[in-house]
C-alpha cells in the first residue's frame, strides 16, 4: 500500500464523525494558551477557523496578502450555501445532501468527508443567523430557500446575490471579534512565501511583507493554509487578481502531496470575453437558472444573422429557439450541475449556434418576467442585473444575458486525510485549498458550506487532535536554522527574479500561460492536446527564466515582483495539471477527455481503472513526479452512471 | 464598440514618506468595452516595455465586491458612473481625447503608501471596536428560532452592502467615516440577534472612529451619492440614535 492513509474512522457512515469527536483527543484550556498557530488566508475557511481557534484559547496568527481580511475573494460567491435544513418540507435530509454531493461530484469524493460535510451544514445556517446575517427571509419572518444546479430539492440559503459576501463578513466579524480580545493577531499586505519544516512537522512559514518587502519567519505549532484555488493558472478566470497557487505550490515543494490537479471546474453562466486586454471575467450566479432558460438559435442562419446584427434575439420565436439544457436534460433542465451545462452550451457554440462572438450562448428571463413580473426578478436578482449592465451596457430585463463558461473553482488541491491534515504532519489545508469534497465536480452553493464547516466545525476539533501532545513542545526561536535557510531561499529567488532583465512583462508571459490552460487543459481535453501542453509549458518556463522584466526593486511595494512570483509556481502547478489530467484516462465531472464519451457526448467514467483520487508526490526540481493512488472505496452509495435525463 | 485615445494625469509617490507629483502619459486605441482598470493594465504594460515604473493601484476581484479598488477620478470618488466601484467603471462613459485626472483617495485616516494606494486598516480598527455580534463559534440557537420580519431583514441586508472602500470618506469635505460606521450599526441593530449590544457598538465604533484621525458629519449627505453600494444616509440618523442612547445610559 502506498504512503497515504486517510484514517477514515470506523463504523457506520452517520457515525463516523460523533465517533471520531467522542474519541479524539483534545487540549486543555491552560494548554492552549501556549500554542501558537498559523492560519493563513482570511476567506470564508480562514477566518472562520483563524476566529473559532481563538475563541477556543489558542494563539493565532492570520495572514492575507490583502490590505484587509474582509477583502478575501469568498466575498464574490454569489448565489448561495446549501444546508440539509429541510425547512421548505420537499424531502430534504441529510443523507441527500451527502447524496447529491457525491453524484455531483461523479463519485470522485470520499464518503466519509461528505457525509460529515452534510452533517455540519446545518450548524453553519445557525451560526450565520446568530452572527446577524441578513439571509433572506419570507413575509412569516422565517428563511427563505432557493434551488440550485444537481438537487432537486430547495436547500440553497442566500442574501441577495451576495451570499459570499455577507458570510465572510459574519466570519470577519467573528475574526474582528478576536483580534480586539488579542487571541489573533493579524498580519495584512504579507504573503507566505514558505513553509518550515523541523524535525518533520509544519513548524511556521516565511513570508514576504508586501509594503517593505522584508522576508521574515513566523513559528506556529501547526500551519493551517486557508488560501484557495488555483484557477488564476488560466489566467481568465472569475478568481480575484491576486488568487493564487502558491501556498498549495510550496506546500507540495515540502512533501504535501498534491490531489487530483486536473479537476477543474467550469461555471457555465459568466460574461463572455470582450478581448485580448480582458483581465478577469465575471460569473453570473448560478441562481440565475432558477428563473432564466438557457437557449441559442435552432437554425444556423439564425445565429449567423444574430451575429451580423441583421436579427435580434427577441425576434425568435421560441419554436425558433433551442432550449437546449431542457431538451437534452428534461428531468433537471436548466438545472443540471455545472460541468453538464458547460459542455453542453461548447457543443452548440462548436457546431455553429453561438451568439455575439459564436463564444456565447443566451440566458434569457423573458418567461420569468412574464410569469413572476418584472419586480419579482428585481428582488432576487436585482444586483445580478445590474452589474451585467454595468459590464455589457445591455438592459438584461429587455434582452436576454449572453453567457459562456469559464474557469471557476479548482477541486483538486493539496491531499488532506479525514482530519484535514496534509501528508507533512503539522501542515493542515482547507475550504477551496484542500482537495477533500467535491471529487471531479462541485456542485453550486457547496463552496460556501464546505469553506466554512472546515472552519468553524471541522479543523477547530480535528487540529486538537494532532496538538494534544504539542503543549511541551517550546514555542521556538525564528533565528532557527531551519527558518534563516528558508528567508535565504526566498531572498536567493527574489534576487534571481530580480537579476533576469529580460524584455517581458509578467502578465504578458501570464496570458501565454492562460492560452495553452485553456487550449489544452480546458473544457475539452486529448492525449495530443495535453502532451502538446506539457510542451508548451516546458518551453513557457525557459521563456520566463531567461525574458521576464520586473522594473523597480525588491524593497518596498513592487506589485510586478508579487506577479512574478505567483505566476513562476503557476507555470509549475499547470504543468502538473496537464500531467494528471494525461494519465485520467477517463471522463468524470470536470475532466472530460474528448477519447471518453458516449455517443450522445456525456461523459464516460472508467470506475474499473480510475475510481481512485490521483495523489502527486514531488519528487525534486526537473525530477518526474509521483503519482499515488487512494482509492476511494463505496460502502454507502451505489456508484451509477451520472444522469440528469 | 470603438476605440479611443485618452490623456491622463496620475499621482505618483515612491511611498509614504516621500512627496508626490503628477505625471502625465497618454495611451491609445483603447476599446470602450475595457474596463477603467483594464485601461491602466494598457498603460501599465506600456510603461515595463519602455522600461518605466509603472503605477501601484490597489484591486483584486474586479467585480464591484470586494472593496479593494478605489480612484479619485476627474474629482469624483471612483469615477463618473453612478453606483459602481472603479473597476466596474468601464471605458464606454468617456470620449475620444478625453483627459483623466486620477488620484489617490485623500483623507487623513487613509495615508498613501504608494501611488494610487492607500492604508484603509484604520476601517479594519474600527470594526474591532465592536462591529459584530458577541456569539462564539456553536452552541447557537436554530435559525428559524428568532423570526425577523421580510422589512428589517432586507434593510439590514441594504446597510450590509457596504464593502469597505473608502469612497464616503474621500469624498466627504471632514473625511469622516460615518457612513461607513452607520451601515454596521444599523445592519446589527436591526436584527433582535444585534439589538442587545446596539448602543455599546455604536458608541464604542464612534470612538474608534474620532481616535483614527476621521473628521465629523456634517450632513452634507455627499457619501451617499458616491457610495458604489448605494448606502443611504438614513443608517447615520439610526447610528446617532443608537449613540444618544447611549449616552442617556451612562
Amino acid at each position: 500500500m502506498t504512503k497515504l492513509n486517510s484514517k477514515i474512522p470506523k463504523g457506520a457512515l452517520k457515525d463516523k464523525w460523533t465517533n471520531y469527536k467522542d474519541h479524539q483527543n483534545l487540549v486543555n484550556p491552560t494548554n492552549k494558551r501556549k500554542i501558537d498557530i498559523i492560519v493563513v488566508g482570511t476567506g470564508l475557511a480562514g477566518a472562520s477557523a483563524a476566529a473559532s481557534l481563538g475563541e477556543l484559547g489558542f494563539n493565532v496568527k492570520n495572514f492575507c496578502y490583502q490590505d484587509s481580511p474582509r477583502r478575501a475573494h469568498s466575498i464574490a460567491a454569489q448565489g448561495g450555501i446549501n444546508a440539509a435544513k429541510n425547512y421548505p418540507n420537499d424531502g430534504d435530509s441529510v443523507y441527500r445532501l451527502f447524496y447529491d454531493t457525491i453524484k455531483g461530484g461523479d463519485y470522485r469524493a470520499r464518503e466519509g468527508n461528505v457525509y460529515r460535510l452534510a452533517e455540519v451544514s446545518n450548524s453553519i445556517i445557525d451560526q450565520g443567523v446568530a452572527q446577524g446575517i441578513p439571509f433572506a427571509r419570507e413575509y412569516g419572518g422565517l428563511l427563505d430557500n432557493r434551488s440550485f444546479g444537481g438537487a432537486q430539492v430547495s436547500r440553497t440559503f442566500y442574501a441577495r446575490g451576495q451570499t459570499g459576501q455577507q458570510l465572510l463578513l459574519g466570519a470577519y466579524g467573528a475574526l474582528n471579534r478576536q483580534i480586539s480580545k488579542g487571541t489573533v493577531k493579524m498580519y495584512t499586505r504579507t504573503e507566505l512565501m514558505d513553509i518550515v519544516i523541523i524535525e518533520g512537522k509544519a513548524r511556521g512559514i516565511v513570508t514576504r511583507n508586501l509594503v517593505t518587502g522584508k522576508v521574515e519567519s513566523h513559528f506556529g505549532h501547526a500551519v493551517v493554509l486557508a488560501t484557495g484555488g488555483y484557477g488564476n493558472v488560466f489566467f481568465l478566470s472569475t478568481n480575484a487578481m491576486g488568487s493564487n497557487g502558491s501556498a498549495a505550490w510550496k506546500a507540495y515543494k515540502k512533501g504535501a502531496f498534491f490531489g487530483n490537479p486536473c479537476y477543474v471546474q467550469i461555471h457555465p453562466t459568466c460574461i463572455p470575453v470582450h478581448g485580448e486586454f480582458q483581465s478577469k471575467l465575471t460569473l453570473m450566479s448560478e441562481s440565475l437558472r432558477n428563473d432564466g432558460r438557457i437557449w441559442v438559435p435552432a437554425k444556423k442562419e439564425d445565429a449567423q444573422a444574430i451575429r451580423e446584427g441583421k436579427k435580434r434575439p427577441e425576434d425568435l420565436k421560441d419554436e425558433e429557439r433551442d432550449f437546449y439544457l431542457e431538451r437534452r436534460y428534461p428531468a433537471f433542465g436548466n438545472l443540471v450541475p455545472r460541468d453538464v451545462a458547460s459542455r453542453a452550451a461548447k457543443e452548440r457554440c462548436d457546431a455553429g449556434f453561438g451568439v455575439e462572438t459564436g463564444q456565447a450562448v443566451y440566458l434569457d428571463f423573458k418567461d420569468a418576467i412574464a410569469r413572476l413580473g418584472k419586480s419579482v426578478i428585481e428582488e432576487r436578482y436585482g444586483n445580478l442585473f445590474q452589474m451585467y449592465e454595468k459590464i455589457t451596457d445591455e438592459n438584461p430585463y429587455e434582452t436576454p444575458m449572453k453567457i459562456y463558461p469559464a474557469i471557476h473553482y479548482t477541486m483538486g488541491g493539496t491531499w488532506v486525510d479525514y482530519e484535514l491534515m496534509t501528508s507533512v504532519p503539522g501542515l493542515f489545508s482547507i475550504g477551496e485549498a484542500n482537495f477533500s469534497d467535491h471529487g471531479a465536480n462541485r456542485l453550486g452553493a457547496s463552496a460556501l458550506m464546505q469553506g466554512l464547516a472546515d472552519g468553524y466545525f471541522v479543523l477547530p476539533y480535528t487540529i486538537q487532535n494532532y496538538l494534544s501532545d504539542q503543549h511541551s513542545v517550546k514555542r521556538m526561536n525564528e533565528d532557527l536554522p531551519e527558518f534563516k535557510k528558508s528567508e535565504e531561499e526566498i531572498n536567493n529567488l527574489i534576487d534571481k527574479l530580480m537579476g533576469i532583465k529580460g524584455n517581458r512583462s509578467v502578465d504578458s508571459l501570464h496570458k501565454e500561460l492562460g492560452h495553452i490552460m485553456w487550449d489544452y487543459v480546458g473544457m475539452a481535453r486529448n492525449e495530443k492536446g495535453l502532451k502538446t501542453a506539457i510542451e508548451k509549458i516546458k518551453e513557457l518556463k525557459v521563456e520566463f527564466w531567461k525574458n521576464l522584466r520586473i522594473p523597480g526593486d525588491k524593497n518596498g511595494i513592487n506589485l510586478e515582483l508579487e506577479k512574478a512570483i505567483r505566476l513562476a509556481d503557476f507555470i509549475e502547478l499547470g504543468d502538473l495539471m496537464a500531467r494528471d489530467a494525461l494519465l485520467r484516462e477517463e471522463s468524470c465531472g470536470g475532466h472530460f477527455r474528448e477519447e471518453h464519451q458516449t455517443p450522445e457526448g456525456e461523459a464516460l467514467r472508467n470506475d474499473d481503472k480510475f475510481m481512485h483520487a490521483s495523489v502527486w508526490e514531488y519528487k525534486g526540481e526537473n525530477e518526474e513526479p509521483e503519482m499515488h493512488k487512494e482509492t476511494l472505496d463505496y460502502e454507502e452509495i451505489e456508484v451509477k452512471a451520472r444522469n440528469y435525463k | 464598440m470603438a476605440n479611443i485615445n485618452i490623456k491622463l494625469k496620475v499621482w505618483r509617490q515612491k511611498d509614504s514618506q516621500s512627496k508626490g507629483q503628477f505625471e502625465a502619459y497618454e495611451v491609445k486605441q483603447i476599446s470602450t468595452e475595457s474596463s477603467f482598470l483594464e485601461m491602466m493594465d494598457v498603460l501599465n504594460e506600456q510603461l515595463i516595455n519602455d522600461g518605466n515604473q509603472p503605477i501601484s493601484f490597489d484591486h483584486d476581484c474586479r467585480e464591484g465586491i470586494c472593496g479593494m479598488c478605489g480612484l479619485y477620478i476627474n474629482g469624483r470618488a471612483h469615477g463618473p458612473d453612478l453606483d459602481v466601484t472603479t473597476c466596474q467603471l468601464h471605458m464606454r462613459k468617456f470620449k475620444d481625447n478625453d483627459s483623466i485626472t486620477i488620484e489617490p483617495w485623500r483623507a487623513g485616516g487613509f495615508p498613501v503608501i504608494k501611488d494610487l494606494m492607500v492604508d484603509r486598516s484604520a476601517f479594519d480598527k474600527i470594526l474591532q471596536a465592536g462591529g459584530f455580534i458577541s456569539v462564539n463559534t456553536g452552541g447557537v440557537p436554530d435559525a428559524n428560532a428568532i423570526p425577523i420580519s421580510k422589512d428589517d431583514a432586507e434593510e439590514a441586508m441594504d446597510a450590509a452592502s457596504c464593502i469597505g472602500c473608502g469612497a464616503c470618506v474621500a469624498t466627504c469635505k471632514n473625511s469622516s467615516a460615518m457612513l461607513f460606521v452607520s451601515a454596521k450599526v444599523s445592519q446589527l441593530a436591526l436584527l433582535p440577534q444585534g439589538r442587545i449590544e446596539a448602543s455599546r457598538r455604536a458608541k464604542n465604533m464612534l470612538s474608534a472612529m474620532d481616535d483614527l484621525g476621521f473628521g465629523n458629519c456634517t450632513n452634507t449627505g455627499a457619501c451617499e451619492v458616491e457610495c458604489p453600494k448605494g448606502i443611504s444616509v438614513a443608517h447615520i440618523a439610526r447610528l446617532n440614535r443608537e449613540f444618544l442612547v447611549a449616552n442617556l445610559k451612562d
